[in-house]
């Protein structure tokens, strides 16, 4: 058999080879059968020498080619058999992805803080500071100070704890207006919050201890229209854009004129349904124009500063936002009912 | 405040639906809780006449009536009542009608004989023998000449049972509109319609009242006004049903007509009437005065009350008649015997009213009226309009005069008119006209740019009290809306801060954040196992706690989390990890001084991944967080309120900033909780002050590392940390870290020893460590655990 001849036999057992070989070791057996130093194209190629030289350089040609289609069919099984390798290990490795991811413990904050914060950032952004005064206060800063001296009647709609004569648990977070305008001159732009207590039986709608959030801003010639405007902007983030707000009047003893104010029910936008009772709107805070007396008691100067301030009951907008129903719930933290929020 | 709309109309004539009266009268100011109609409820009862009644034969008491109820047809009904005739006019309950209480009436048969309906008694109506006093309320109620007796008239109508009662919430500041006259005052100003007001005109009468009636007012602080005046041959009986009627809708129960006139005048014009007999006045000598130590006087109410000397009476030369303005004494009231009473009508002193029914635990309609302090000008006409009343339905013989003491009249406050101010204020431009006309509908008098305010509106002092006025009418949802003018910069203080730092640090440890009462009871303390001379157990204490179990503010809040923790496992929740940033109450030597109020950062867990180590993992992640890297873990074995072996105290420069450690199991058991609980309570207020939050960019290392592993056999009571400390100290700077990376007890070690092993990573930021660098250093760190008795294990 001629060269060429011997050349082509080889092409063609190495082409029939590789189509039948099926793992990597064998593919590597092939390949060291035929293209390695002892392979047997390098043996034909070694027989070259016997050539006459014209065709020497054919032969030499023709053997490249072939080292090259061979190397390239290995190069090509290679390829796909490592690639049918991986699919079967991948295969292997398949999980249920529907089973539960691994549980990262990640706590919750309570509803009323999710609430309050969301307060107080509506209200840092309108450039009221976050202010806090005492939870056990004096009778002075609670009562007398906000223009309720002794045997006034509001205070019986404030129940009180008393530790002595002078000296009682906050009923109203009102008293830090006091203290705030003790330290600082206008404008001042605050609010408060924090607990009160009154002495009421725990239910459903009540409990001695609870949250409110003060509001105050004396500047020059702050007007009811600013409290009108200032409690709209918040209503509107606190429950969205199309909220409108309605004043009524009412009366606190350290604010004239005082109104309540109710927003639109966020549930059905006013055209009453079960949480609004129907009324198509509901009472979340009080508020009014500061009285002169309680300026003129903080030490500011009534007739050149004006103010108004206002109390938002947090547990309320809470149940109201988390359509909670009892109170009690929010003291008693259940891990069951925090996980809730 | 219930108002009667019948009574309403005799002032002000409106023509507006129940819920736009609602709506309107409550944005100007006087808020209303709610309506209702009186009869809403019964359905299709009528007026009939009992034309015919028979036995029924199968029965010794039921009754066949035919009944006229002004159809052409008779209708039979059959009744068991008694006290039935001939010609009786009767509320007939027809077939598919509702009576009082929802029961339906639908035509059925009673032995035999078909009945085509009820006849109802007063109860089937939901009235009593107080509405019509001449009814029985066992039996039908039949129909006087005080009632329509039309044929086949709804009963509503025929009785007078149509009227609607608005529920008021009226504020403090206004008791003018505890009464009807100042609730039409409001309904005209908002509607714009005129107020018809009535004068009292009483008749000529006999006498003299001055040879009858002397009055001397000796507490002048505490009685401002007394007006008495009297009247002979008192003829008590049942007051005309409009009277009645209209005190019903008020929610006032009628009596006879001299208790019902003083009722109603006191519902019409917010002024308390009191009135009294006569026979029981020693002297005829009424004495406003303290009552005297020791004096006591039993009450309409049949309640013998003692009395002290800061409580005002009524008195006549002997005795206390009555508590001034807030109830009579019962001998001295309207009896059937009576012939001369004396009517009162006074004002007194709000605050003493309100301290005395508050001290005798009386509250009544009387009391809480004078409490706000009431109009002296108006005593004189509301004693009148009584006169005018008595004269009306002929209850007695009016003695002519009255007596009048009035020691300092009030003064009229005046005020001047400034709607420019007015305008500024609340923010809104309305002409000074306008102004001028809203203030005049409410009684105000506005001339020559003075206001005067009428002696009713004891609430109007300033300026900003005018506005008020003005902008309630003027209508506060008219104010435009403006925004705040100028610039404000705020943001949270450093504390407000480092308080969110160390929450969002502790939920993302896994904890829930739990809100607890700051108020607990004493008895923690005791459930908390902690010695009886414990400080904590020094608190601030509430005079008047609704229970013990809120009757102390509190020192620690590890009860607070064994309550919470205990109701969790009772709930038979699997696991629960809490925090609370609590704020505890420490007091100072004396009450003179407010407690301090600090933050207890208190951590709660059971369940089954709870243990000490993941406690103790929170805790230094935190102080991690915050920047405390050097602190100092002691076991503590001698706090009652944990483990002796599993709790430890960290402190921070010989300062306390936590313990942590497993509750004690008598705790737990005092709880009524059966898992291991685990708590740690840090002092907030030193974590902020110890807490380094600069942060500075430090290279990452350049160089590489060298690392080596050491295990000592140490006593088993040694505390790892001192180990690691002595370790960490004798290899220097060119340690960068130190971790702990087994534990070990067995028989390898021996007896009461452990096996204690550390990964050493020594690196230099300047240079690559060389081996006899790291070797010097691991040597005297071998050096330094033996020293402290421990073994290098080889």
């Amino acid at each position: 058999m001629d060269t060429r001849a011997q050349l082509d036999a080889i092409r063609a057992r190495a082409e029939e080879e590789l189509a039948a070989v099926s793992d990597l070791k064998e593919l590597d057996a092939i390949r060291v059968k035929y293209l390695g130093k002892k392979g047997e194209l390098t043996a034909v190629l070694k027989t070259m020498g016997q050539l006459s030289p014209e065709e020497r350089p054919k032969v030499g040609q023709a053997a490249n080619e072939i080292r090259e289609i061979i190397t390239a069919g290995v190069e090509k099984r290679n390829e796909l058999l490592k690639a049918e390798l991986q699919a079967k290990k991948l295969e292997a490795e398949a999980i249920d992805v529907t089973l539960p991811g691994t549980k990262v413990e990640v706590g919750k904050k309570h509803p009323l803080s999710i609430v309050l914060d969301e307060v107080k950032e509506i209200f840092l952004g309108m450039g009221f500071e976050v202010a806090q005064g005492p939870e056990v206060e004096w009778d002075y800063y609670n009562f007398e100070a906000l223009n309720i001296p002794a045997d006034h009647p509001a205070r019986d709609t404030q129940d009180t704890f008393y530790i002595t004569e002078k000296m009682l648990l906050r009923t109203q977070t009102s008293g830090v207006q006091i203290r705030v305008m003790e330290k600082k001159q206008p404008p001042i732009r605050m609010i408060a919050p924090g607990r009160v207590f009154r002495s009421d039986a725990v239910d459903a709608t009540h409990s001695p201890l609870f949250h409110q959030i003060e509001g105050m801003v004396i500047d020059e010639g702050v007007t009811m229209g600013d409290l009108k405007g200032t409690l709209e902007t918040f209503a509107k983030k606190l429950y969205g854009e199309q909220t409108r707000i309605r004043l009524r009047p009412h009366h606190f003893p350290f604010t004239e004129p005082s109104c309540e104010i109710d927003v639109s029910c966020f549930k059905c936008g006013g055209c009453g349904c079960s949480m609004c009772k129907g009324e198509g709107w509901i009472e979340i805070l009080g508020g009014g124009m500061v009285h002169p007396k309680v300026l003129r008691t903080g030490g500011i100067d009534p007739d050149k500063y004006s103010g108004f301030a206002f109390g938002i009951g947090l547990e309320r907008i809470a149940m109201f936002r988390f359509g909670l129903d009892d109170m009690r719930h929010l003291y008693e933290n259940d891990v069951r009912f925090l996980d809730q929020f | 405040m219930d108002l009667s709309k019948k009574w309403l109309s005799d002032y002000v004539s409106l023509d507006v639906e129940d819920r736009e009266f609602a709506e309107a009268i409550t944005i100007s100011g006087s808020k209303v809780e709610s309506y209702a109609h009186e009869g809403e409820e019964l359905k299709n009862i009528v007026v009939g006449r009992v034309e015919s009644l028979v036995r029924h034969q199968d029965s010794d008491h039921l009754w066949i009536c035919q009944v006229n109820v002004g159809e052409p047809e008779l209708l039979q009904i059959i009744t068991g009542a008694q006290n039935l005739k001939e010609g009786d006019v009767v509320p007939v309950a027809l077939h598919n009608s509702v009576v009082y209480g929802g029961q339906k009436i639908t035509k059925g048969k009673m032995r035999g004989e078909v009945s085509e309906g009820m006849l109802c008694s007063l109860g089937e109506l939901g009235l009593t023998a107080h509405d019509f006093p001449y009814a029985i309320e066992d039996g039908i109620f039949v129909l006087g000449d005080d009632c329509e007796q039309t044929l086949g008239m709804d009963i509503r109508e025929a009785i007078g049972l149509n009227d609607t009662v608005t529920e008021f919430e009226i504020t403090s500041n206004r008791p003018d509109c505890m009464s009807v006259i100042g609730l039409a005052r409001e309904a005209a100003a908002t509607f714009r319609v005129p107020l018809n007001l009535h004068t009292p005109e009483v008749g000529p009468g006999e006498g003299d009242v001055n040879d009858l009636l002397k009055v001397d007012i000796e507490a002048a602080d505490k009685c401002y006004r007394y007006n008495g005046a009297v009247v002979k041959n008192v003829r008590v009986k049942p007051s005309p049903r409009w009277m009645r009627e209209r005190l019903r809708a008020c929610g006032v129960r009628p009596i006879n007509n001299i208790v019902d006139i003083t009722n109603y005048v006191m519902l019409e014009y917010g002024q308390p009437m009191h009135a009294f007999d006569l026979r029981f006045l020693d002297g005829n000598h009424v004495i406003v005065r303290n009552a005297k130590a020791g004096e006591s006087i039993t009450t309409l109410d049949g309640i013998e009350r003692e009395l002290d000397d800061t409580m005002l009476v009524i008195a006549d030369e002997n005795k206390p008649v009555a508590v001034a303005g807030v109830m009579g004494g019962e001998y001295s009231g309207i009896m059937d015997d009576t012939e001369t009473i004396v009517f009162e009508s006074a004002c007194f002193n709000g605050p003493s009213i309100r301290r005395t029914a508050k001290k005798l635990g009386m509250r009544t309609e009387s009391s809480a009226r004078f409490e706000k302090e009431l109009n002296p000008d108006d005593v004189g006409l509301c004693l009148n309009r009584a006169l005018e009343l008595v004269q009306l339905f002929d209850a007695g013989d009016v003695v002519n005069g009255t007596v009048d003491v009035y020691p300092s009249p009030k003064e009229v406050v005046t005020l001047p008119f400034d709607p420019d101010w007015v305008n500024r204020f609340i923010g809104i431009d309305c002409p000074a006209e306008e102004q001028k006309a809203i203030l005049e509908r409410i009684g105000f008098q506005v001339e020559d740019g003075v206001i005067t305010v009428p002696s009713f509106r004891i609430d109007i002092e300033s300026q900003a009290d005018i506005s008020e006025e003005v902008a309630r009418f003027y209508g506060y949802n008219n104010i435009p809306d403006t925004q705040l003018r100028g610039s404000a910069e705020a943001s949270l203080t450093d504390r407000q801060k480092f308080n969110r730092l160390v929450e969002n640090t502790l939920l993302s440890s896994g904890l829930y954040e739990m809100q607890t009462f700051s108020f607990i009871s004493p008895k923690t303390y005791d459930k908390l196992c902690l010695p009886e001379d414990s400080e904590l157990r020094n608190n601030i204490v509430i005079s008047n706690p609704l229970g013990e179990d809120t009757s102390v503010m509190r020192r620690t809040a590890m009860g607070s989390m064994m309550e919470v923790l205990a109701r969790n496992y009772n709930n038979r929740n699997a696991a629960a990890a809490l925090y609370e940033i609590a704020t505890v109450y420490v007091p100072h030597d004396t009450l003179e001084e407010l407690p301090d109020e600090n933050q207890q950062v208190v951590i709660g867990m059971y369940g089954a991944e709870a243990d000490y180590f993941k406690l103790k993992g929170i805790v230094e992640q935190l102080l991690d967080t915050v920047g405390i890297r050097d602190y100092d873990v002691e076991p503590v074995t001698d706090h009652p309120s944990f483990h002796p072996g599993r709790t430890a105290v960290i402190t921070v420069d010989g300062q306390e900033l936590a313990i942590l450690g497993e509750v004690h199991p008598n705790v737990r058991a005092n709880y009524g909780m059966k898992a291991r609980g685990y708590i740690a309570l840090v002092d907030m207020e030193l974590l902020d002050e110890k807490a380094d939050l600069v942060r500075l960019y430090k290279q990452l290392p350049k160089y590489p590392v060298t690392t080596r592993d050491l295990a000592f056999a140490v006593p088993k009571i040694m505390p790892v940390l001192v180990l690691k400390k002595a370790v960490q100290k004798a290899c220097g700077s060119i340690l960068e870290s130190i971790e702990l990376f087994d534990v070990y007890e067995g028989e390898q070690v021996g007896a009461g020893r452990k096996s204690v092993a550390f990964n050493l990573i020594f690196r230099a930021d300047d240079r690559t460590l060389t081996d006899e660098e790291c070797n010097a250093a691991v040597n005297k760190a071998i050096a330094a655990a033996e020293a402290l008795g421990a073994e290098l294990r080889s």
